[in-house]
């Protein structure tokens, strides 16, 4: 850790040595005994593509409109918006905002104040911002190719109806969200009308509602990002083309609590991802050809709990471990591909020794209808009583689709790095 | 008592039954961690037999006992000691060496596949517990259900029974109570019912610790304070307590009725 | 000495004891009846194996109603003993020592008597009916309590055991002994009781000595003097 601040210590100087250099920039300076002592005057009177570094100290500004193209730094100065309104509204291409301590947004139930709001923007770069307090906290809308990196926003919700999102998107395309960390929000990153965007190496914990949060936004992508203890970790609604590699869902417990959440997804991978002690690893309504791919779903409460019109969708080489349910599948037809995935409550055997179980592996338990239906019996979960209704199922389905089964269940726990 | 309760001890054992069960738990521990070769799921799936099994053999060995010792318990009665400490020494007798088999028959293969570095040790050691105080409770039950039966035909097909219907019947009932009623707010119900049965209660415990996930999805309040905390599992602990001691009790009360 | 007043007892439908008056003194006396008569749960009265529904015990002046203590004065001896299987005879005379709290009495006088040595240390379940009863008997007469109760003592008995039998028995009388004996061997209760008692449903029908029997029934035998006073209350 010290050598890296060390190290990010030297080339913050040398970016500023070399901002010297550079005739046409000039560099204002922003304190209690500078020329300017407010960040508003400074970027009043700068001129484009001028640099302002704003000295260590608490400044209790709000509404600070960035009209033209600058660059505003800081170490450790803080911006206190006096619960007034915004802090930082941009509204112009190539902005960056690097370094601020933003504090006491307003909150408003007729307006969404944000601590940094980017509004018909390009090349914008929004980086190194701690955000506490606040109700939005970065809210990008109608702008394109910018890049929100390395924030950190905390927030204090413990209600969705008085609390606003930590990164929120709105008609933006091309942004570039990762390294960010964002807790107890409404939504930690909220996407609406929102496509090509790249969401990596976030960490969404303790949100209200969504780790993250997808509406009717196209070919994105989520890759290496955790969703702990959220209410969902990533709800996906309207949208398709999306790819979600290498996440992390874990913890995320309650009655309508998901890892993932699909609704009305079409054309969409789920690969290589992790689902840990979630309630409900993945809830899908009306999803079409999605992939499920090497996926590893351990001790969830519902490993995937298919709602219905769920079609051509696939769902293979994954690893289903100790979960209470493997599948919940509403409906009697089923055009699914649930093949070669490795179960651990599999009993079957292997006597050709092809690492494919001979006997076909049926994931729905009829039990899970039971607790569909009238939700109280979920304490009677392996009690000898169930286990025999389940086995009946097994021997002879009466509720399951009867093709509903992994015809090549895996002897052994799948590898995902060698398949 | 304590003399009483030694004897029994010795006696039992001595006799080959309790090598045959210590045997049993020796083998079904080391095939499962043979055939797993991890000591998480082998305790899970012990957890699973043993809250069918050990109150089965509870059942049995009790009766069994009990009619057995019968003769020579009407010895006992005519020497110059206690009614009560006859039969609690007895029972308790038959109670701790089962126990014994089961901590011996359990601990040695996992201790030998490394419990003590592993991570399950807890949930070994609430394992090793709940098999115990099944052990004891089941015990109790069959060997006041003998204290009520001068015939043996129809104690050992009492208690075995009694196993029956408080391992799978009672679950098949409330089960289908529950489907029927399912309009009603059943949850309290549900609890309520569940403490009414020690193998139910002994399923819980495991629950808390495996499928808390699927615990937590269910929406009720009373629900979600019983499981969300440690008080589930200290409430459940209690319960079998007293399960435990109501029988126990129950013995020393029906013994000091009896004519021999 | 044991007192008895107004005994009752039901099992069930069937009344077995239908108020027992008596005073049991020093000497020996033998209980008579036919099978069903109450012999054995007039003995279990006594024993506090059976709760009485009416009447009262006392033992020495103490009344026994769920007291434990006083059957230190007596010494017991079952109709069947069954003992546990898994221990040596050796084990069996220890352990009831150990249960009676009295480490110091010395066995081996009876042991020999008996001739048990060669099966100290055989287990229980290896011994035959006979010998079996011999290690009864050691285990009733090694205590020397003032009371002892013997329910057919003679079960299994070669003829010279039953020999040291009755002169085990006269010795205890002559040390004063309250001795109760159930027996069916008519010959045995004539030679070795002071006084009978006869009980027939649950009563009491005679109680004093053999030639009082005799006398009442004008019978010269004392099995024809039993046998008399059973038909002429069955008739």
């Amino acid at each position: 850790m010290k050598t890296k601040a060390q190290y990010r210590h030297l080339i913050f100087s040398l970016i500023i040595l070399l901002v010297f250099y550079k005739a046409e920039a000039n560099i204002h300076k922003v304190c209690s005994t500078c020329p300017f002592q407010t960040i508003a005057e400074a970027v009043d009177k700068a001129q484009e593509n001028d640099v302002i570094f704003v000295e260590d100290g608490t400044y209790v500004e709000h509404e600070i409109l960035i009209d033209k193209p600058l660059t505003l730094k800081t170490k450790n100065a803080i911006v206190d918006g006096d619960n007034q309104g915004e802090i930082f509204v941009i509204k112009a291409d190539n902005v960056t905002l690097d370094g601020f301590t933003l504090i006491n947004v307003g909150t408003s139930y007729i307006r969404d104040y944000a601590a940094i709001r980017v509004r018909e923007s390009k090349h914008f770069t929004i980086q190194n911002n701690t955000i506490k307090n606040l109700f939005f906290g970065i809210y990008i809308e109608k702008s394109k190719t910018g890049k929100i990196l390395n924030n950190k926003i905390y927030g204090k919700a413990v209600s969705e109806y008085n609390s606003g999102n930590g990164i929120q998107l709105w008609y933006s395309d091309d942004i570039e969200i990762a390294d960010n960390y964002v807790e107890k929000v409404r939504d930690g990153i909220y996407l609406e009308f929102s496509n090509n965007c790249t969401i990596s190496d976030n960490i969404s914990k303790n949100n209200v509602r969504y780790g993250l949060h997808f509406m009717f936004s196209n070919n994105d992508l989520v890759q290496n990002c955790s969703y702990i203890s959220n209410g969902a970790g990533v709800a996906i609604m309207f949208s398709k083309s999306m790819k979600m590699l290498n996440n992390t869902f874990a913890d995320n417990w309650g009655s309508a609590a998901y890892g993932v959440l699909l609704k009305e997804v079409n054309d969409t991978e789920l690969s290589y991802n992790t689902f840990k002690n979630n309630t409900t690893g993945i809830n899908i309504e009306g999803s079409n050809r999605v992939v499920y791919k090497h996926n590893d779903f351990i001790s969830n409460g519902w490993a995937i709990n298919s709602r219905g019109a769920n079609y051509q969708n696939e769902v293979n080489y994954n690893n289903f471990l100790n979960n209470s349910f493997d599948l919940v599948y509403s409906g009697r037809m089923n055009s699914n591909n649930f093949n070669s995935n490795f179960w651990s409550s599999y009993t079957g055997y292997d006597l050709d020794k092809d690492g494919v179980g001979d006997v076909p592996y049926r994931p729905v338990k009829l039990f899970s209808y039971v607790v569909n239906k009238t939700p109280e019996a979920i304490i009677f979960l392996r009690s000898l009583f169930v286990d025999l209704i389940d086995f009946s199922e097994k021997v002879s389905p009466v509720f399951t689709p009867d093709n509903l089964m992994d015809e090549t269940p895996s002897m052994k726990k799948i590898k995902h790095d060698t398949n | 008592m304590l003399k009483i309760l030694k004897y029994s001890f010795y006696d039992l054992i001595k006799s080959r039954w309790s090598y045959i069960y210590l045997l049993f738990y020796l083998l079904l521990s080391f095939v499962l961690l043979f055939l797993n070769n991890d000591i998480g799921k082998a305790v899970i799936t012990l957890m699973n037999v043993i809250i069918i099994l050990v109150p089965l053999i509870g059942t049995i060995f009790g009766i069994m006992y009990y009619y057995d010792s019968k003769e020579f318990t009407e010895l006992l009665l005519a020497l110059p000691l206690k009614r009560s400490s006859i039969f609690l020494g007895q029972y308790l007798g038959v109670s701790l060496s089962l126990s014994m088999s089961l901590i011996i028959g359990l601990g040695i293969p996992f201790i030998s596949y490394g419990l003590f570095q592993s991570a399950v040790i807890f949930d070994f050691i609430q394992l090793i517990v709940v098999g115990s105080f099944l052990t004891f409770i089941f015990t109790a039950l069959s060997y006041n259900i003998g204290l009520m039966n001068e015939n043996k035909i129809k104690g050992f097909g009492f208690s075995i029974l009694v196993w029956l219907f408080l391992a799978v019947i009672y679950d098949g009932i409330f089960l289908s109570v529950l489907m029927i009623f399912g309009d009603y707010p059943l949850e309290t119900v549900t609890l309520v019912g569940t403490i009414f049965n020690p193998i139910d209660l002994a399923r819980i415990l495991i629950l808390l610790k495996l499928d808390i996930s699927a615990l937590l999805g269910y929406t009720g309040a009373v629900f979600k304070s019983f499981f969300g905390g440690a008080s589930g599992s200290f409430l459940a602990m209690g319960i079998l307590f007293i399960w435990a001691v109501l029988p126990i009790w129950l013995i020393k009360y029906k013994a000091s009725k009896k004519n021999f | 000495m044991i007192q008895i007043e107004n005994l009752h007892k039901r099992f069930g439908e069937n009344q077995v004891l239908k108020g027992i008056d008596i005073q049991i003194k020093s000497g020996v006396l033998a209980i008579l009846g036919p099978n069903g008569s109450g012999k054995t749960t007039l003995n279990k009265c006594i024993l506090g194996m059976v709760f009485p529904d009416k009447g009262k015990i006392t033992v020495n002046q103490q009344d026994i109603n769920n007291r434990w203590n006083y059957r230190k004065e007596i010494d017991y001896l079952p109709q069947i003993a069954n003992f546990p299987n898994n221990i040596t005879v050796a084990e069996l005379i220890k352990m009831i020592k150990d249960l009676r709290n009295v480490k110091s009495k010395d066995e081996t006088h009876l042991l020999q008597l008996f001739k048990l040595q060669p099966f100290l240390n055989k287990k229980l379940n290896n011994l035959s009916g006979g010998t079996k009863q011999k290690v009864n008997l050691l285990l009733t007469f090694m205590f020397d309590s003032p009371i002892i109760i013997l329910d057919e003592p003679t079960t299994g008995l070669d003829p010279a055991a039953l020999i040291i039998l009755k002169k085990l028995i006269e010795e205890e009388k002559k040390k004063g002994k309250t001795i109760l004996v159930t027996s069916h061997i008519m010959s045995f209760v004539e030679e070795i009781s002071d006084e009978i008692m006869f009980i027939l449903e649950g009563k009491i029908y005679f109680k004093g000595t053999i030639s009082q029997l005799k006398n009442q029934t004008q019978q010269t035998n004392f099995e024809h003097a039993i046998a008399s006073i059973l038909i002429d209350n069955h008739a």
